[in-house]
């Protein structure tokens, strides 16, 4: 969108942004607003973002509990996470068990879900608001919800198993079938990435299928040859944000790993965390208990740049996708 | 695309069965896409159900495998509130959500507009870091976000997790910036040229014109405060009387040595309320919040 405005005075003609001299650079009048507005975010940018990010490189090479000065103390944290550890091996592990099945699920699923909701034609607003909802549930009532509904006692799931003669299961408390509960916990409440493939969905242009109809593409063949790679994007970003989710899944496995031991304690004691087993113990649970339970902040941090640095990799994917949308957005 | 929950499409996708199914095979198509709808929807609402019939049963009945209620005992929810400090825990979950809010709103605004509008050196930069920002993983920074507040004596409180917003909000800001891009640069140079600075251009023209963009933020801050459990466990895990609600809840069971189920449940059922309550009242700002965040194709 060029903005052509009549120029007053002897102004350059300005296309957008507007406020764009002709060889970059805001005027000296916008700076003044630019470095007004931006104030604000640049402090808190500094102090919540790039100093705790340098702050965690440094504490990496430390030994540090806290309270006394921090050591250095070289690689040692990094070697002991990478050859010493016994428990972060599980961690990383069940991390990584997340990262792949939650993303490949919750991308497949939300797709499959957003199809049927696509075609759907009577009652339409009444079933995206029942398969929306669930996304709504805070993550601590939604892990209860689940621990509940999967108990092996008294839960509805098992108890419904019962009526077909199935013997159910122990779900969150049988160390090879906590993940997978925890998946279909996360499944549950993937509204929102649902909703945005959706909208992505019923964006693609109807004319395109006429055009397929007309030279006699079925449905399938439609479908991959027009919807999927019209929503290509939106899939990607699924694929991102579902591996940031999953890199970062702490609530639902510690809370689920509590409740479901039925531990008196308090929710954070380090005994019941990653129940049953260890398996549901993700790495940055195993951070946490390293470095607020452990005070083992020097080791906390240098798991905390491994974590950063997979992570920043798919963010780099997000941030490369969005810049080129943006200059599609300013080409047009 | 604007309220996908709440209107019907208004362009029906191509490959969408027509209104009324005109021959026997769209009919049978248009049951089949209706069935499995329907079973999607009860699939995704059945678990919430079994919650609330559980949180009225009473204590014998919740050690069963019953699944409807012999009676309904509504008292338990008062009963939650004798068990725990409910309204403490509310009080803060209050503090903690509204007062993060209103600051979000404060400084993310401004700047959310300086980088949908204004090219300047280092916008780029700016962007990129935003977008690293949003999508970085809580756990990375929280050592030495702990350490900075454990020496200015605010751990303990909430405060540590309610300042950062008081100081702009990388989601929030992004998801105002994709909101601001929306409306042509006309209208702003239409009031530049009616003398505005660049203050009353935000808060006169692109404000009023991006009122869904606001809510959305706001909604969002407010649940993903709401539903906050890391940050307060970080800093006031160890404070049961800075406790909000996510914490309160998760602690629940254990705290209470509760075998039975029931009022577990009430409390969930009682977390669970405002925010359906608050969704009930604002889908539309909701959906297209999600929509604007996700990447356009």
């Amino acid at each position: 969108m060029t903005t052509t405005l009549p120029t007053l005075a002897a102004e350059p003609a300005t296309t957008r942004p507007a406020l764009v001299k002709r060889r970059g650079g805001v005027r000296g009048r916008n700076r003044r607003w630019v470095i007004l507005f931006l104030a604000p975010w640049a402090v808190g940018m500094a102090v919540f973002f790039v100093y705790p990010l340098l702050a965690t490189v440094y504490f990496s090479f430390t030994n540090y509990n806290g309270l006394d000065t921090a050591d250095f103390v070289g690689l040692r944290n990094f070697v002991y996470l990478f050859t010493g550890d016994p428990v972060v091996r599980t961690a990383a592990y069940n991390t990584l068990w997340l990262v792949v099945v939650l993303t490949v699920l919750r991308v497949a699923f939300g797709l499959g879900v957003a199809s049927v909701l696509a075609r759907v034609t009577t009652g339409n607003s009444l079933l995206r608001t029942l398969c929306y909802l669930p996304s709504l549930v805070p993550p601590v009532a939604a892990t209860l919800t689940f621990v509940f509904v999967f108990n092996p006692g008294t839960g509805p799931v098992n108890s419904v198993l019962g009526w077909f003669g199935i013997d159910g299961p122990l779900w969150f408390n049988d160390p090879s079938l906590s993940k997978p509960a925890l998946t279909l916990l996360t499944l549950w409440g993937s509204g929102e990435i649902m909703i945005i493939i959706l909208a992505a969905i019923l964006d693609v242009p109807k004319d395109l299928y006429e055009a397929a109809q007309l030279d006699g593409a079925g449905p399938v063949m439609q479908f991959r040859k027009i919807t999927l790679p019209t929503i290509a994007p939106v899939l990607l970003f699924g694929v991102v944000n579902s591996v940031i989710f999953a890199l970062q899944y702490f609530t639902q496995a510690i809370v689920a790993g509590s409740v479901a031991s039925g531990s008196a304690d308090m929710v954070g004691n380090s005994q019941i965390m990653g129940y049953p087993n260890n398996s549901t113990l993700t790495f940055p649970v195993w951070l946490y208990q390293q470095g607020f339970r452990a005070y083992h902040m020097g080791y906390a941090s240098a798991m905390a740049v491994v974590l950063f640095i997979v992570s920043f990799a798919f963010t780099a994917i997000l941030i490369r996708q969005l810049r080129a949308g943006d200059s599609e957005e300013a080409r047009s | 695309m604007t309220a996908l929950l709440s209107e019907p499409p208004k362009v029906a996708p191509a490959t969408a069965v027509p209104r009324r199914p005109r021959n026997k095979r769209q009919l049978l198509d248009w049951i089949a896409v209706h069935s499995v709808a329907l079973a999607m929807g009860v699939i995704f609402t059945v678990p919430l159900v079994f919650v609330f019939l559980t949180s009225v049963m009473s204590d014998r009945q919740a050690l069963t495998s019953n699944m409807w209620p012999t009676e309904w005992h509504f008292e338990n929810f008062a009963l939650v509130f004798e068990k725990a400090p409910m309204l403490t825990y509310l009080g803060n979950s209050l503090l903690y959500s509204v007062v993060a809010t209103a600051g979000m709103l404060l400084s993310s605004v401004p700047a959310a507009y300086a980088l949908a509008r204004f090219r300047f050196r280092g916008s780029n930069a700016a962007f990129m870091l935003l977008i690293a920002a949003m999508m970085l993983p809580p756990q990375v920074v929280a050592v030495p976000l702990y350490s900075m507040w454990a020496s200015a004596g605010l751990t303990g409180t909430l405060w540590p997790l309610i300042v950062p917003y008081l100081l702009g909000d990388a989601f929030s800001i992004f998801l105002l910036r994709q909101f601001f891009l929306t409306i042509p640069e006309d209208y702003l140079d239409a009031a530049r040229i009616d003398g505005c600075n660049e203050f009353q251009i935000l808060y006169r023209v692109l404000l009023p014109m991006t009122r869904p963009g606001i809510a959305a933020a706001s909604l969002f801050t407010f649940l993903y405060t709401w539903n906050d459990y890391f940050g307060p466990l970080l800093y006031v895990g160890e404070r049961q009387d800075s406790w909000p609600l996510s914490i309160a809840l998760a602690s629940f069971r254990g705290m209470h040595r509760a075998t039975q189920w029931n009022l577990t449940m009430a409390a969930t059922t009682l977390v669970l309320i405002p925010v359906l309550v608050l969704f009930l009242f604002a889908q539309k700002s909701f959906v297209r919040g999600i929509t604007f965040t996700g990447v356009k194709g």
